[in-house]
């Protein structure tokens, strides 16, 4: 008893209790454990069983993760310069970055679309769009390339961006910002109401090839449009946005454009548009837009400028659109995989509305309107529209995805949660705490006709005390979910590149069937190849200097040279002539100001180099290739510019000088 | 010679014609950056596989390039063998234990002729090396194995038949077979014959 006082008995039967009083409501512990640890856990040596590519936001990057294990295995240039490879700072990908602007190299990137085939991931391609100077990327999954990037006219904001009908038939872009008509647009803002529109564009896609091209726009009325997807299976016809500013402020939008109770979903019927411009009713009208290819077979892009497109009208064409009410300042519209609801986000709304697609034809037959915007659109009955809503889902619901047992899944960003709901019942199954903040989600095949299901990855804006801090700018991140019993459970977050905006997943086998190991040497047709180290050579044409270089393990060749003088344009062609599996060569020569190359076996990069000083140069290969590796160096003598040093160049015994 | 003699020479016969089809032997190559390993395959005719990367790996020891068209015999085998294959056809038809007996020999000749030239050519590009190589380890030679596998530095090499060498060796044992029990027919017939009289 002595030992057990009064005073520590009290003590003792207290600390209970000042626990409780200690803890605030509202806090839920996480449950990762070491079975979340076994899920996610990827033995070395052993494959992911899907990708997953994230938008990497303001990189204006594609980051390609396996999953579940979160590794990062490529980050592919698109928009972005990229130094550790060349991508748009040599002469072959220069010209992928051209816009009407000129030469843009960033841009801000949002949402990531697997191209699809019967409304399911084909793996073939993913698209991507500029958001800031209007653009969507095509990615090739063989090469994990930028294969082609097509800008769009008479767009600001292409945000509603690049989402793809059910076969890729058309990739739309739908503007963030109205705007004035390109040409007149020298108006006050303050005339919003008159001058300012939207304006859908829609490229198609080759079946075979994957060649985009501006097909047609059509103009809208000047609204804020956000979000995009298209209908599937019954709903094939129809491409559905979301809208907020219904208001048409112009300033303080922040307030002013969260005025009214509900905005619009707009309903576009993309078929009847594709048949009217059949018809030979769009007008062609001026525009002036970059359309970049990269031609696999010389790896060189070229930048063609296009200077018109057809345009459609809804003035003239008012039986393309239909709106319908949502509650509030809606931002995703999402379609169930089997094409018959729509799901709208209202990011201020207190529920969410599932939109029926047969409950929209049957309005639109009976004309069930309760009134019509900018002169001549009809607007659809709430109620005539409606399946139901979900009650209570959350604060600030964003994005929604489907999995493959009838359940959706929504994110709340001011609540920072996933919500599992039922399709059939709109009956909330389940919530799980996201950390924090999170904008899109990522259900693997979550927008096709056929989710994989298994995992939800949020798609998180904020970490804040997630990871070690690094200073004031934090990472971003993905979390990722098992979502294959009652109860969602989070496994594993990791961070990412940029900000993840959205992301999309595939199983990985319909990507790795595809892969190549390397370029076939004899199929290079780029106009500088090298195919022989015999051919390794140096040409003179006035102040240009051409050097046609090779490399193998382990050195480049010509690997001396001289008679360079201050001022050449030297060009530095280096072909590698490997053929064989994960063997590339970099080059990287001193005082080079753009930035090094690095060339994948049978492929052919240049670099543009001026020297700015008399002196001698080293140059080397950048990628650690093989156990000589620091042996692969040569030097560039470079001479002033009255000088008369003769052209001299070659590797070991055959050294050659030109007069 | 009994007919099912006769149809068991054929059979053979038939079994090495797959030298013309199928590659006759395998070099197999396999270090730990090469988990997918590298392979050269042997043809009556030449080689083929990864013959570019080998070449380049063995730069840096110093080993020749193996260029296909160096290769006196893949010009003329084909012929040679060809005259061979079809002496087995005939051996068949005449059903002459003599002939057999003929054949046998060619072949016996015409393996151990093969395997001897496969091993002098694996003699010379193992031994015969750069002296300006990048890697020279003392006292190291880098011939592969006649058959079988064999550490090589950083690589484990390996030389095993392929389909066509397993066909052609099969036909070969069906031949000897046949002679064996052909010849111990006839001398049983002899004694029985001398029995008799």
């Amino acid at each position: 008893m002595n030992l057990l006082s009064h005073k520590s008995l009290f003590i003792l039967l207290a600390t209970p209790f000042l626990f409780v009083l200690g803890c605030k409501p509202g806090k839920v512990s996480e449950t990762t454990d070491v079975d979340a640890a076994k899920k996610v856990y990827v033995a070395p040596g052993k494959h992911d069983e899907l990708y997953l590519f994230t938008s990497g936001g303001f990189s204006g990057q594609i980051a390609a993760y396996g999953l579940p294990s979160g590794r990062l295995l490529k980050v592919i240039p698109v928009f972005a310069q990229d130094p550790e490879n060349g991508w748009g700072y040599n002469e072959e990908t220069k010209p992928m970055l051209n816009t009407s602007h000129g030469f843009i190299p960033w841009d801000d990137a949002h949402h990531t679309e697997l191209s699809k085939t019967n409304g399911e991931d084909d793996g073939r391609w993913i698209f991507i769009n500029g958001n800031n100077t209007p653009r969507i990327a095509r990615i090739d999954l063989v090469t994990f390339k930028t294969a082609e990037i097509i800008e769009l006219p008479n767009s600001a904001g292409n945000h509603a961006s690049p989402f793809c009908t059910e076969n890729t038939e058309y990739l739309v872009g739908n503007t963030r910002f109205s705007i004035p008509e390109e040409g007149k647009d020298d108006v006050p803002i303050e005339s919003f109401k008159e001058n300012f529109q939207g304006n859908v564009s829609f490229v198609s896609v080759d079946k075979n090839s994957g060649t985009m091209k501006l097909a047609f726009q059509i103009r809208v009325p000047g609204f804020d449009y956000d979000l995009a997807h298209a209908g599937k299976g019954p709903s094939h016809d129809w491409m559905f946005f979301t809208t907020y500013n219904t208001e048409q402020a112009h300033t303080l939008l922040e307030v002013n454009a969260s005025q009214k109770d509900k905005d619009f979903v707009m309903a576009l019927n993309w078929k009847k548009a594709e048949q009217l411009i059949a018809e030979g009713k769009g007008k062609k009208t001026t525009a002036r837009y970059a359309h970049n290819v990269l031609n696999e077979k010389s790896q060189t892009a070229s930048s063609t400028i296009e200077n018109s497109v057809l345009v459609l009208d809804v003035k003239d064409h008012p039986e393309l659109i239909y709106y319908m009410p949502c509650p509030k300042s809606p931002h995703g519209i999402d379609v169930t995989p089997d094409g018959e609801f729509m799901v709208a986000s209202g990011k201020l709304a207190a529920t969410l509305p599932v939109f029926s697609f047969k409950k929209m034809l049957i309005a639109i037959k009976n004309k069930s309107y309760e009134g019509k915007v900018a002169n001549n659109i009809p607007v659809l009955k709430y109620e005539s529209v409606l399946q139901g809503e979900v009650q209570k889902p959350g604060l600030g619901p964003l994005h929604t995805e489907f999995d493959d047992k009838g359940f959706a899944y929504t994110t709340m960003f001011v609540s920072s949660e996933i919500v599992k709901w039922r399709i059939k019942d709109l009956q909330i199954i389940d919530r799980i705490p996201v950390y924090y903040s999170p904008g899109h989600l990522c259900v693997p095949g979550g927008d096709s006709k056929k989710p994989y299901g298994k995992y939800v990855i949020a798609l998180n804006k904020i970490t804040k005390d997630r990871y070690l801090p690094t200073g004031p700018e934090l990472t971003q991140s993905a979390q990722l979910i098992d979502i294959t019993g009652n109860k969602m459970k989070l496994l594993l977050d990791f961070p990412t590149i940029g900000e993840p905006h959205y992301a999309q997943a595939i199983p990985a086998e319909k990507i790795v069937k595809n892969q190549i190991r390397f370029y076939k040497i004899e199929e290079n047709e780029n106009k500088y190849v090298t195919k022989s180290e015999n051919d390794a050579r140096v040409v003179r044409t006035g102040n240009r200097v051409d050097v046609y270089m090779t490399a193998i393990r382990s050195h480049l060749a010509p690997d001396n040279i001289e008679g360079v003088k201050v001022g050449d344009e030297v060009y530095f062609h280096l072909t590698n002539l490997e053929q064989d599996w994960d063997v590339p060569h970099g080059f990287a020569v001193k005082g080079a100001n753009t930035a090094e190359l690095l060339v994948m076996p049978g492929e052919t990069n240049t670099l543009k180099w001026v020297p700015d000083r008399s002196g001698m140069f080293p140059f080397y290969c950048t990628d650690f290739c093989s156990a000589l590796h620091q042996e692969m160096q040569g030097y560039l003598r470079v001479s002033p510019k009255s000088s008369n040093t003769p052209l001299k160049y070659g590797i070991g015994e055959k050294m050659i000088t030109k007069k | 010679m009994k007919i099912q003699s006769k149809i068991l020479i054929t059979v053979s016969a038939i079994l090495m014609l797959s030298a013309y089809f199928f590659p006759l032997w395998k070099i197999l190559l396999g270090a730990p950056q090469y988990p997918e390993g590298l392979e050269m395959k042997i043809w009556l005719t030449g080689i083929t596989g990864n013959v570019d990367q080998i070449n380049g790996l063995n730069h840096y020891i110093g080993m020749q390039h193996i260029v296909v068209a160096n290769f006196w015999e893949f010009k003329i085998l084909p012929y040679i063998y060809g005259l061979i294959v079809a002496f087995g056809f005939f051996v068949a038809w005449t059903g002459k234990l003599k002939y057999l007996w003929l054949w046998m020999a060619v072949l016996v000749v015409f393996s151990i002729f093969g395997f001897s030239d496969f091993y002098l050519w694996e003699y010379d590009y193992g031994h015969h090396l750069d002296p300006h190589a990048a890697i020279k380890v003392e006292g190291m030679t880098y011939q592969p194995p006649l058959i079988g596998y064999k550490q090589l530095l950083n690589f484990v090499a390996g030389s095993l038949p392929d389909i066509a060498g397993y066909l052609v060796g099969i036909g070969g044992f069906i031949t000897a077979g046949v002679l064996f029990f052909e010849q111990r027919l006839k001398n049983k017939t002899k004694k029985t014959k001398t029995i008799k009289l």
